[in-house]
């Protein structure tokens, strides 16, 4: 065995199949969880269906809420308010961001130029400072919450899209299509798209988990999804002050943001690794 | 080299310029004013036009944007809304804390990161590799707020050795500061190690494959070796970036520690600015936030350009 | 509901007519452990921004409150645990010709901050201060109501109304109404913090803290028992809990209803608990269909279940409302008027007579309105289904909910601090033409007793009127008034509380850094 393909095992090997399968695993049971959340929860989302902090039960598996709603059915349906939220927010951003990025590459020139400089003023702003005066212009409703993060992830994917698209639009087979006198779009979805699937790949499973933490950030500060809606940055900001007691409700929620950020992130970097090394 | 760095420059500006339009702009749009919102439950429409007309909100924007360029490049912000304080007065003093809790965090973060990510890279795929891995995920996929008062449970009330306010005095000694911004900052040091540490290992991993280390390897030079003595220095483009932007996270990022640990920093007076449309404070704040920005990433690319002579010859 | 009991059981007011208070002392602790001097308390305050002020004019903010009306300043008249008018600045204060003329005598020898002796011309500044067209004053609209001021001698003023009102002695307590001393040119500065409280300014950093340090030469030997007093802002409810729980401060305001039990358990911890005027609404529009039938405002009223969100959303920290303004802290509480309960059969049956069979209406809700709106609404949508009604619940933003929500959505969610005295609150939102008539009510017979109640002295006979007017707005006017929310506070065990504390405000009505102490 050559150092060479020592190492490259090994590189390959950073996240280990059975981790990455076990990832997709968690994903999967998020997006079943997701997708058919009415049938698995045992109440409604906002329904009152005992008193106020009942402790966990047979029936009750978690415990009741603030209100007496039941936090496993408040749990599934926050994975539609989380989980859909920032799936929607993260598709919207890279086919905004995505789609410029691409073409600014493939283009270039003044196009490249004015675009460049525009993403670059709007990523001298913090996200969260850009969210909140945009927010506060245009109120914290569903479609407003959407559209804003979008527009700020959308500068970033901007960002990646068009660093991933120059590398390949300098070669011979772009070069290629262009005298083919081919238009701009079929060169983007033909010859570039397929050659910058893994980094996009990748950028979406950050961006994605970016989001629903970002969001949870923006319900802290009171400008997330707005209750009783249930969405988990909300229940863990709600129920925030029994952690100073040691209590476990708010833990339900922040685990499961954080096992699916894990799983995302894992994924990810699997998804890399077989990209850069297809042998393995 | 130096034409190099002065186009950078020049890039900064542009963007810096287009920053203040974009900035005056959207404050411009907020709706309601800060007349309305001042009074709140309690304005009645005499006192609402008497405040307005007081505060000159009802001069047309252009000339207040002028007005406002011209007077920031002089340093004059002009007066709160709320206070009638200059704020650059108001400003200085919660930048100033910002700053100190910001450097205090990434003094221990920065050398954190980067040496876990070393380790990371240099033992790829192992035990410690994976370990690292996910607990630096796992800081990042919680809620900054969680950890916090996670922190707070732990150290402040059940263990009682850390004060859980995070408040300062101008007559407190550096190490007592040190002392009562201790779970802020590592609060901080939790949520930018991650990313700061991933992308780390991300650059070495990607170095160790070029075939100068191949062949450095190939020599029987020793692995931690070649990790820190040849990887590292070529790495540090991609690093400086992530750390350029985790710092200026750091600055800015941090309102909701602020609200948890009652830390007087511009983040806070940021939010409270913004819901009571104190335009010339959120004014001065964004172009703030936006120059740390632009300072940290030119700083990042100057490095960039030194530490890979490649780079340094104009294309 | 026991506190409930508990206050409105008090001694009947002495407000109006000539009352020559003597120098009644104000802390009925006075007569309990007794409290002594020493000791730095330190406050931690939620409610307070970076942009709290100073100015009287222009407090927002319990943390300015605290500030202003609590430690630097007085105002003319002071209202005492029991809901009786005591003295602070003025000793006497009679009415002079039936409420339309007050004459207000000054305390001898009551010194400012700055070494200044009180005199009328003080007085007469600060009421101009407020009361010009241009002051942006929160007490505009009472400062306002007097129309010349004179000083008779250096310690009497005398104030000629616009219009007789029985209640002036009662509204120059309100919290804005801080005398401020004048200087050479008999100006005041309103930023100064200079007044005559038992504290004196230290630092005021807006929306971070505050220390104030004990005035030795204030006027009432039996207030300040603190060295000094240090306010810090805490606006989440979670740290400003941990605060507590570490030691770090003190005196914590506005615990959470669903944190007060497990607060409790700290052994060091005594919660401070008054039920006062505070009270949440659902305010209607009259003028604007369906709410312009008083059926379909009295089927609205039958069908929300008020204990269940006394229970749920206040967690028993509070007390049902009878849908009036008027609260156990006020003097004529009508507590003799029928409790208005959760029926949806008669609720129907009210919905029968309005000609309907079944009701959809949109209520507009948002957490700015008070904490808990959401969930208040969301348990009103659930009990109001049983009546045939349809609660269409609209979130509103938090953001800039008080202009954009609030007086202009038909059906909404608002709250009231209350006021002192019925007169008050009735012409603030009830009357019409008022520009917080929040449900744009109007009622001759109401306005008719507003104006009763104004010239009449004779407590018994105000009584009577006050009595009315409560029964009128509760039968026909457009707010749904279903709780009153307690003040809870929280004291670690090292503090003296007096045995009766003041339900006005939160915090002892403002007067926790003057009258508790450390044991």
């Amino acid at each position: 065995m050559s150092v060479v393909t020592g190492r490259r095992a090994r590189r390959s090997m950073s996240v280990p199949a059975w981790t990455a399968r076990i990832c997709v695993g968690v994903i999967a049971l998020y997006a079943f969880v997701t997708v058919f959340a009415p049938l698995l929860s045992p109440y409604g989302e906002t329904e009152i269906v005992g008193a106020p902090f009942e402790p966990a039960s047979s029936e009750f598996w978690m415990g009741t809420d603030n209100l007496g709603r039941d936090m496993l059915s408040r749990l599934i349906w926050g994975a539609r308010n989380t989980v859909g939220v920032a799936l929607a927010v993260t598709v919207l951003s890279f086919v905004i961001g995505g789609t410029l990025g691409l073409m600014a590459a493939v283009r270039g020139g003044l196009a490249d130029q004015v675009l460049s400089r525009v993403a670059d003023a709007l990523m001298a702003l913090p996200p969260l400072v850009l969210a909140l005066l945009l927010l506060t212009v245009f109120g914290t409703g569903f479609a407003s919450l959407v559209t804003v993060i979008a527009l700020i992830d959308a500068t970033r994917v901007f960002r990646v899209a068009r660093a991933a698209g120059l590398d390949v639009a300098s070669m011979d087979y772009v070069e290629a299509a262009r005298i083919r006198g081919e238009g701009l779009f079929s060169i983007i979805g033909r010859e570039v798209l397929p050659n910058v699937k893994a980094p996009l790949t990748a950028e979406f499973g950050l961006r994605f988990c970016f989001v629903f933490l970002f969001i949870a950030t923006l319900s802290f500060l009171g400008l997330g999804l707005q209750p009783p809606a249930a969405d988990w940055g909300g229940m863990v900001r709600d129920n925030a002050s029994l952690v100073l007691y040691a209590e476990l409700t708010p833990l339900y929620p922040a685990l499961a943001m954080a096992v699916l950020t894990v799983a995302v992130n894992l994924t990810v970097d699997h998804v890399l690794k077989r990209a850069a090394d297809p042998r393995s | 080299m130096g034409a190099l760095i002065l186009r950078r420059i020049a890039l900064a500006l542009l963007a810096l310029v287009l920053i203040s339009l974009v900035v005056f702009a959207s404050v411009e749009l907020l709706p309601g004013d800060f007349a309305d919102v001042i009074l709140g439950q309690s304005a009645t429409p005499e006192a609402v036009a008497a405040l307005r007309q007081g505060l000159g909100l009802d001069e047309p924007a252009v000339g207040r944007y002028l007005g406002w360029v011209s007077g920031a490049l002089q340093g004059d912000f002009g007066q709160s809304l709320a206070s009638g304080r200059a704020v650059s007065e108001l400003i200085g003093g919660r930048l100033v804390n910002t700053g100190f809790l910001a450097a205090y965090a990434a003094i221990v973060a920065v050398p954190l990161s980067v040496t876990l990510g070393a380790v990371a890279a240099l033992y790829q795929s192992s035990f410690a590799d994976r370990v690292i891995n996910i607990l630096s995920l796992g800081f990042i996929s919680l809620p900054e707020f969680f950890v916090g008062y996670v922190l707070i449970l732990v150290f402040a009330v059940n263990l009682g050795v850390l004060p859980s306010l995070a408040l300062l005095t101008p007559e407190m000694s550096f190490g007592e500061m040190l002392v009562r911004t201790l779970l802020p900052a590592m609060t901080l040091v939790m949520v930018v190690t991650g990313h700061m540490m991933r992308m780390t290992r991300t650059a070495l991993v990607d170095i160790l494959s070029r075939p100068y280390i191949e062949m450095a390897e190939l020599k029987g030079v020793g692995r931690a070796r070649i990790v820190f003595w040849h990887a590292l220095p070529n790495a540090v483009g991609p690093i400086a970036n992530v750390i350029a932007i985790n710092l200026a996270y750091l600055v800015v990022g941090v309102v909701v520690v602020e609200v948890v640990f009652v830390y007087p920093g511009i983040g806070q007076l940021f939010v409270d600015s913004v819901s009571s449309r104190d335009l010339p404070v959120v004014q001065a704040c964004c172009l703030i936030f936006a120059s740390v920005y632009i300072i940290l990433n030119l700083l990042a690319d100057v490095a960039q350009l030194l530490s890979n002579p490649r780079l340094r010859q104009p294309k | 509901m026991n506190n409930l009991m508990d206050i409105t059981r008090r001694n009947v007011l002495k407000a109006a007519g000539a009352v020559t208070a003597s120098a009644t002392l104000l802390g009925a602790g006075t007569a309990y452990a007794a409290p002594r001097k020493g000791g730095t308390a330190r406050f931690g305050i939620g409610d307070g921004s970076t942009s709290d002020t100073l100015d009287p004019a222009k407090t927002a903010s319990t943390f300015s409150q605290l500030v202003v009306f609590g430690g630097l300043g007085n105002t003319l008249t002071s209202v005492a645990p029991n809901g009786d008018l005591v003295p602070d600045l003025a000793e006497s204060w009679e009415d002079a010709g039936r409420a339309k003329q007050w004459v207000f005598r000054l305390v001898p020898g009551v010194e400012f901050h700055n070494g200044k002796s009180l005199t009328a011309q003080d007085v007469i500044a600060t009421m101009d201060y407020h009361r010009r067209e241009d002051s942006g004053s929160g007490a505009r609209t009472i400062a306002q109501t007097i129309a010349h001021m004179k000083a008779d001698d250096d310690q009497t003023i005398i104030f000629e109304l616009v219009e007789p009102n029985a209640d002036f002695p009662f509204l120059v307590n309100t919290y804005q109404l801080v005398i401020m001393p004048t200087d050479a040119d008999g100006n005041v500065d309103p930023t100064s913090g200079i007044g005559t409280g038992s504290y004196r300014l230290g630092t005021f950093e807006a929306g971070q803290r505050a220390r104030l340090e004990r005035f030795e030469n204030h006027h009432h030997a039996d207030r300040g028992w603190f060295d000094a007093v240090e306010l810090v802002l805490i606006n989440d409810d979670a740290a400003r809990q941990a605060a507590f729980l570490t030691g770090e401060v003190d005196i914590i305001n506005r615990v959470p209803p669903d944190s007060v039990s497990r607060l409790s358990r700290s052994p060091k911890a005594q919660i401070v608990e008054v039920t006062g005027n505070q009270h949440f609404v659902f305010p209607m529009h009259v003028d604007t269909p369906p709410f312009n039938d008083p059926d379909v405002r009295l089927a609205l009223k039958l069908a929300i279940d008020r204990q269940a969100i006394v229970d749920r959303v206040l967690m028993g920290h509070g007390a049902v409302a009878n849908d009036h303004p008027i609260g156990p802290a006020n003097t004529y509480f009508a507590d003799d008027l029928e409790q208005r309960a959760y029926d949806p059969d008669e609720a129907r049956h009210h919905l029968k007579k309005a000609g309907l069979e079944n009701l959809t209406v949109d209520l507009s809700v948002s957490n700015a309105a008070f904490p808990g709106t959401v969930d208040t609404g969301v348990l009103y949508k659930e009990a109001a289904e049983k009546a045939g009604i349809e609660i269409n619940l609209v979130r509103e933003p938090s953001d800039g909910y008080w202009s954009n929500v609030w007086l202009k959505k038909p059906f909404c969610a608002s709250y009231w601090g209350g006021r002192p005295t019925e007169n008050w609150m009735f012409s603030t939102a009830y009357v019409a033409g008022a520009a917080w008539n929040e449900t744009r009510w109007s009622n001759e017979r109401f306005a008719e007793l507003l104006q009763m109640g104004q010239t009449t002295t004779n407590p018994d006979d105000r009584r009577g009127i006050y009595r009315e007017m409560q029964k009128i707005v509760r039968d026909d006017g457009g707010s749904l008034i279903f709780a009153y929310g307690n003040y809870i506070d929280a004291a670690s065990d090292a503090v003296g509380v007096p045995e009766s504390v003041s339900n006005q405000y939160e915090l002892d009505g403002f007067r926790a850094l003057d009258s508790w102490w450390f044991k």
